[in-house]
């Protein structure tokens, strides 16, 4: 596949990017990628393609715009299925789905509160962080991974959220392995992966991107 | 399979329920509905969705999957004879579950804060969100339909599901305001659609009456005030 028909606007520090590039990483395919300008002006290509939400990623497959990264994810596995990354039964396929869902809807927002939020609130958004974790840790089992034996779906939407941590850790002042450890095993074990590593941005940059932010709310 | 091996557990005015139901009814896959009591939820629901505590779920021989549009898929998935829910190209599956997730957390929550609102600046503020809103509706139903009745053409399909159990909520919403959400002025082309889907059999008899639902809508605005009142007092 010529690099061309491939392209993803992407924004180095956003997790949900990292998933899509992490995706492509894993099926072998070659793709072009375009940083955007998140803060000083968005990209006419991203404002067309993403009209609704207007963010990233946006991957563009012959020209043709796709957003939201767990629906990206999605196409790419089923464009290239070669290794697959849900697995083979319906059933198990559900399961994933459904860990995907309760990530979306719950992780990073609990983080995002965190490093917003100050005293009680933040003491509850670290419970509800620690809770979420604790979830998950249920959903990986005894298994290396979500879907059994092999890096698959779950993981890769998983994963990159982790590199946010070291930030929450620091505002919240609390440590995930020590709450979580299976689950700080479990994200060991994917950072070893070459996909992974390559991929996720240093937590201690994004903890800077991190700090910037709470200034730019105004929370000290 | 027996009717037994497939069971959901809901509550009828939901329409996340009402999504697998008309899933199951296309599929015609026969199956014992358990009603749910949600303000006691009972031990099986608990332990079938221990995450969310929530309906629909679709417990299939004795494996329980939770979330109404992974339940869909899994249907999909499982009874992979016609008709086909989700469309067969990759891109297409892409916007259809786009559209999927925008009517879910962008859409319907503003039908909500319609319920919600208590003076008229604020329900016409709301109504004039839920156009906007319609008109992205509108344009996406053009471009998936081809011409035909449905999202999926000229069979019900994924997002006919997705959209769909949301209008006896609409309806009812209208009711309740005196204000129009689905207008033939504004939407003809969705106007027209739900028309359509509230005729298909499989939908037929599957959503509540509008008006069981404003009433469930003055109850929990009655409860609401009722504990905000408390509150306040406390």
């Amino acid at each position: 596949m010529a690099k061309e028909d491939v392209l993803l606007l992407d924004f180095w520090v956003s997790p949900f990017c990292s998933r899509v590039k992490i995706a492509l990483a894993e099926k072998g395919v070659a793709y072009q990628q375009r940083g955007e300008d998140i803060f000083g002006g968005k990209s006419e290509l991203l404002l067309k393609s993403n009209p609704i939400y207007q963010k990233v990623p946006v991957l563009l497959h012959d020209g043709k715009p796709m957003c939201e990264s767990t629906n990206i994810v999605h196409y790419i596995d089923e464009t290239w299925p070669s290794p697959p990354l849900l697995p083979a039964s319906a059933y198990d396929r559900a399961r994933a789905r459904f860990w995907a869902d309760f990530i979306d809807k719950k992780l990073f927002d609990a983080g995002g509160n965190i490093w917003k939020t100050k005293g009680e609130d933040q003491a509850a958004a670290k419970k509800e962080l620690i809770q979420i974790l604790k979830y998950l840790e249920g959903g990986l089992g005894d298994k290396d991974y979500f879907g059994g034996d092999s890096f698959g779906f779950v993981d890769i939407i998983a994963i990159p959220l982790t590199t946010w941590f070291f930030a929450y850790e620091k505002f919240g002042n609390f440590n995930v392995e020590e709450e979580c450890p299976k689950f700080a095993a479990w994200t060991k074990r994917c950072l070893g992966r070459e996909s992974v590593a390559k991929t996720l941005p240093d937590p201690q940059q994004v903890l800077e991107f991190v700090s910037m932010m709470r200034k730019m709310h105004g929370i000290e | 399979m027996a009717a037994s091996d497939v069971k959901l557990l809901g509550a009828r005015p939901s329409p996340f329920v009402n999504r697998v139901q008309f899933a199951l009814n296309l599929k015609s896959i026969d199956h014992e509905f358990i009603p749910q009591n949600l303000a006691e939820k009972s031990e099986l629901l608990l332990k079938s969705n221990p995450v969310h505590k929530k309906v629909p779920v679709l417990i299939h021989g004795d494996q329980p999957i939770s979330e109404s549009l992974v339940i869909v898929q899994y249907i999909d998935e499982v009874w992979s004879g016609p008709p086909s829910l989700l469309p067969s190209d990759p891109y297409d599956r892409a916007t259809a579950r786009f559209w999927a997730a925008y009517i879910d957390e962008k859409w319907f929550p503003l039908v909500r804060d319609l319920r919600n609102a208590t003076d008229e600046q604020s329900k016409a503020a709301a109504v004039e969100k839920l156009f906007e809103g319609l008109k992205l509706l509108e344009d996406a139903f053009v471009n998936s339909s081809n011409g035909k009745g449905f999202f999926g053409g000229e069979k019900l399909g994924y997002l006919d599901i997705v959209l769909g159990c949301y209008l006896g909520w609409v309806r009812a919403g209208e009711i309740f305001t005196g204000l129009k959400i689905l207008d033939e002025t504004k939407t003809p082309a969705l106007v027209g659609w739900a028309e359509r889907f509230a005729s298909h059999k499989a939908v037929d008899g599957v959503i509540p009456e509008p008006e069981e639902l404003v009433n469930l809508i003055k109850m929990f605005q009655a409860r609401a005030a009722a504990a905000a009142a408390d509150a306040s007092t406390k």
